[in-house]
């Protein structure tokens, strides 16, 4: 069936199956294979994007269901010039990512913490990241990270295309 | 200033961040284009005898190209055993024919045009097995009543070292013995298994698959499907997180390569997790019996460790493990008698694998528990007990009683060190007070010293290759045998050259894991990188300045002994006369400037350090929460603090996670328990606390750079550290020991029963 789904603020319309995941539409329709698949049981969240202003878990969404949605993944983050993302650019200083699978997952997450809690303690940022899997960093420095891009100040839970977002 | 040292942030992030890494099931390689799916048929049965399998069904499936069974693999041996102390009849099918010997062995692949055809037809194969009674555990293995290979006539897959001798614990005033589990766990790197292949017209495959060695995974996948070397091509994309359980290739790598053979086209592969947590070896799962003694105060004097190592279903790495642990045995005591001996064994399970410390983590878990548990027979500060028996500093090699050549080590300091930061008397006095106030929530304060063996010869000797190449343009390009997998090998390798060339890193790229372009490495494992792979790169580097300033003699008409390297201009001057130089990329555009190395390391090197972990444990629950871990690691020099802290925090993590949380389990018919990451309780954010680290850094004389490994490090000390803790929480309730993972119920159990005997 036919669905229209705008991404990084591109609109596509594809023939998809009504099965197919939004994970796989990103990965296999779209091309954009930042957004990673990690686990089957929602538990990773290494596929975490936003839709309409909410992280989502786009392998527990199904791409019929994004249905007139605007969908940003990590590709969709960084400034036409190159500028990082104030989320990315504190994962980088902080050293916030180890082998890169979790990242754009947890980048998008943590976007999604800074939203509802613009300067969250170390603790609110763990509990906010909860459903976000990471088997490198032990974690220490993705909470630097979030705590760092709060201080960039409300557009660290921002994303392009001006959307509120929420977690 | 030399750049080593510095906290340089990764020049690998920028692309990380925004693009992504390029996985292995990321690659839009042309040569991939319309490549068919396979998806692996596996046996759902623990053991038993395969019937029949009927592919009829799925053949009619849509999209379906093809339906392999052990039938159709003709000619290919099966996988062999492996070292040769292992049973040798103990060898592995390509796909299941006879016999099913773990939930997970490989029964039929199925082949087809689009990814979710593949699920939907492999439900359609139809496998009939009838049961044979599964072996869950090393007791049941080693009782031999049901053989899982009867040609080998015993479950027992290797034996290592003889019985104790008699004496061992002659004189003892004390002797503490107690059954200790070293439970098994699931490495889980965040991406799974994933491989592709596409044979080209020139009779070459290219293979591309996650592992952490390109060399070593061509050479298996070569050997295995009985091709000539020079015909495969591997290369290995980004690879998300490895942690020992992508060394080598995996048979479903080759059976990938096989496939392209066998149908002529492009094969792609990659596994569900739910497929990762059958398929992909767990590690750990050793059994043990510590018995110490000595005498009352203080002085250990006889040590042994007896382990039954869980092999799984076929050996693969399995059966090496408990040599590693059986060589540190004593860790960083002076312990006059050692005694360690093992015996792997086959049991109805997934096979066991290296798993970020692989054996080394065992040796610790085992001896740090003995000295406590003869810290608290005897009434002692744990502290005090390891202070009266750690071997003294020492900068020249201690050989130890199990024949291990310490390189260097000052393990005093490192327990003073970390108790000093930790504020141990102030712990203890807070501890005397929730006891004497009767708190529901209870601290423990566990600590562990520990030693590891790292840059060992994992198969390539303790050697490692580099190529440097400047270029006309005043870049660079480094080439390595390690194969980096999170440990950010292209920021550090290009400080490296960086230090003696002045070319900056950004100007640097690191290449590694194709094997065309890099045809000899060890890969990155074992904690080995920087000592080799990164020492071959500094002796790289020292080549190619060697190499310039013979070139430059020639064009400058100087002596080579009259030109220095000018780092701020990227070249060589001559001494004392400025602006007089050449820079190295001038040179490079008169002659290619290039040198390839052989760096060889003297001797493995041996880290250590000690960690002191805070817990506190709501007693009436048993749920124990980790609040503080401060630790003291030391891996001599380090050259990029950034990064050694980010190796010291998840080696840290995956410590804890074994202590308190994580745990692979089967039912007594073989069924696993914790087959999806909802069933795994993988650790997350909110079960650590931020990790307070000391630093400490006693260099070694075995490379250059003066580096030992620090990639397993945190996680052999704090797995100890943890479970002390733990321990210690209700120590003052009669408890003596509680096995890993501490979950509540076990804590909680542990409470109940001490309190029983008490009464």
């Amino acid at each position: 069936m036919h669905v229209t789904i705008t991404v990084n603020g591109r609109q596509r319309t594809e023939d998809v199956e009504p099965r197919l995941l939004l994970a796989h539409f990103l990965r296999d329709v779209c091309g954009l294979t930042a957004t990673n698949i990690g686990c089957d049981s929602t538990s990773c969240g290494a596929c975490t994007v936003i839709v309409d202003g909410l992280t989502v878990k786009s392998c527990t969404v199904l791409a019929v269901q994004s249905e007139g949605a605007q969908v940003t993944t990590c590709e969709g983050l960084a400034a036409p010039d190159g500028t990082l993302h104030p989320v990315q650019e504190a994962f980088r200083t902080e050293h916030g990512l180890q082998c890169g699978f979790c990242t754009p997952g947890m980048v998008m997450a943590s976007i999604g913490v800074l939203a509802d809690n613009p300067d969250p303690t170390d603790r609110e940022v763990r509990e906010g990241l909860e459903g976000n899997l990471c088997r490198c960093t032990g974690y220490h420095n993705i909470v630097r990270a979030v705590r760092t891009a709060a201080q960039a100040g409300p557009s660290a839970g921002r994303v392009p295309q001006t959307q509120e977002v929420h977690s | 200033m030399s750049i080593l040292g510095t906290r340089v942030v990764r020049t690998e992030d920028p692309l990380f961040l925004t693009r992504g890494a390029v996985y292995t099931d990321d690659l839009a390689d042309p040569r991939l284009a319309g490549a068919l799916h396979a998806t692996i048929v596996r046996s759902t049965v623990a053991h038993g005898q395969v019937l029949s399998v009927d592919t009829s069904a799925a053949l009619e499936a849509p999209g379906v190209v093809a339906v392999v069974t052990a039938a159709d693999l003709t000619g290919l041996d099966p996988l062999p055993a492996g070292a040769p102390n292992v049973n040798q009849a103990m060898t592995r099918p390509w796909l299941a024919a006879d016999t099913v010997r773990f939930v997970g062995d490989m029964v039929a692949v199925v082949l087809t045009e689009e990814r979710y055809q593949g699920e939907d037809a492999a439900e359609l194969v139809v496998v009939d097995i009838d049961p044979l009674p599964a072996v869950i555990g090393t007791e049941a293995a080693a009782r031999d009543d049901v053989l899982l290979f009867p040609e080998a006539g015993t479950n027992v897959v290797a034996a290592l070292g003889g019985p104790a001798p008699e004496d061992l614990f002659d004189g003892c005033e004390v002797v503490v013995t107690q059954r200790v589990v070293n439970q098994r766990v699931a490495p889980v790197p965040l991406e799974t298994r994933a491989a592709s292949a596409v044979w080209g017209e020139d009779g070459r495959v290219t293979v591309f698959c996650s592992n952490q060695g390109a060399q070593q995974a061509k050479g298996q996948i070569a050997g295995w499907l009985g091709l000539d070397p020079a015909l495969v091509h591997l290369v290995t994309p980004d690879v998300g997180g490895g942690f020992g359980a992508k060394i080598g290739a995996d048979p479903e790598f080759a059976l990938v390569v096989w496939l392209a053979q066998h149908v002529g086209r492009a094969v792609r592969w990659s596994e569900s997790r739910s497929e990762n947590l059958l398929g992909m070896v767990h590690g750990r799962a050793q059994d043990q019996v510590v018995t110490v003694g000595g005498s009352r105060d203080g002085t250990i004097t006889a040590y042994s460790l007896e382990i039954d190592q869980d092999s799984g279903a076929y050996p693969r790495f399995g059966p090496v493990l408990p040599g590693l642990t059986m060589l540190m045995a004593p860790g960083t005591y002076a312990f006059p008698r050692v005694h360690a001996r093992a015996r792997a064994l086959a049991t109805s399970t997934t096979s066991i694998g290296a798993y970020r410390g692989a054996g080394r983590p065992e040796a610790t878990a085992a001896v740090e528990r003995a000295v406590d548990l003869f810290a608290a027979e005897i009434g002692m500060d744990p502290a005090d007990v390891r202070r009266k028996n750690l071997v003294p500093a020492f900068d020249t090699p201690f050989t130890t009683a199990t024949g291990a050549v310490y390189d260097s080590g000052d393990y005093t300091a490192a327990l003073d060190r970390v108790l000093a930061a930790a504020g141990y008397e102030q712990l203890r006095a807070e501890q005397a007070a929730c006891r004497a106030r009767g708190d529901v929530r209870q601290l423990g304060i566990g600590m562990a010293c520990y030693v590891e063996i790292t840059g060992a010869n994992t198969g390539f000797g303790t050697v490692e290759e580099a190529e440097l190449e400047v270029h006309a343009d005043g870049t660079a390009t480094v080439l390595t045998g390690t194969s980096p997998h999170g440990q950010g090998h292209a920021t550090t390798w290009a400080m490296i050259a960086s230090d003696q060339l002045g070319i900056p890193v950004e100007k640097i790229t690191v290449l590694h894991g194709d094997t065309d372009r890099v045809p000899r490495g060890g890969g990155t494992m074992g904690s080995r990188s920087l000592q080799q792979g990164g020492a071959a790169v500094h002796q790289a580097a020292g080549e190619l300045v060697a190499l310039a300033k013979k070139r430059a003699a020639e064009l400058l008409e100087a002596n080579p002994e009259d030109l220095v390297v000018d780092l701020a201009a990227a070249g060589l001057a001559v001494r004392g006369t400025p602006g007089t130089g050449i820079s190295f990329a001038d040179l490079a555009a008169e002659e290619q400037l290039l040198v390839h190395t052989t760096f060889s390391a003297a001797a493995p090197t041996f880290p250590f350090g000690a960690h002191l972990v805070v817990v506190e444990t709501d007693v009436e629950s048993g749920k124990a929460q980790v609040v503080r871990i401060v630790t003291v690691d030391d891996a001599g020099t380090i050259v990029n603090p950034l990064l050694a802290d980010g190796q010291r925090h998840g080696g840290i993590a995956q410590g804890v996670a074994q202590a308190l949380l994580e745990e692979v389990l089967y039912d007594p018919d073989g069924n696993p328990q914790t087959s999806t990451l909802a069933d795994y309780p993988f650790v997350s954010a909110t079960e650590l606390p931020d990790f307070e680290l000391v630093e400490m850094a006693t260099p070694t004389r075995m490379n250059p750079l003066g580096a030992k490994g620090i990639g397993e490090a945190g996680t052999i000390g704090s797995t100890p550290a943890v479970q002390n803790a733990v321990v210690d929480s209700v120590a003052h309730l009669g408890v003596r020991h509680i096995d890993m993972p501490a979950t509540p119920m076990r804590v909680w159990r542990a409470v109940q029963q001490a309190q029983q005997e008490g009464n």
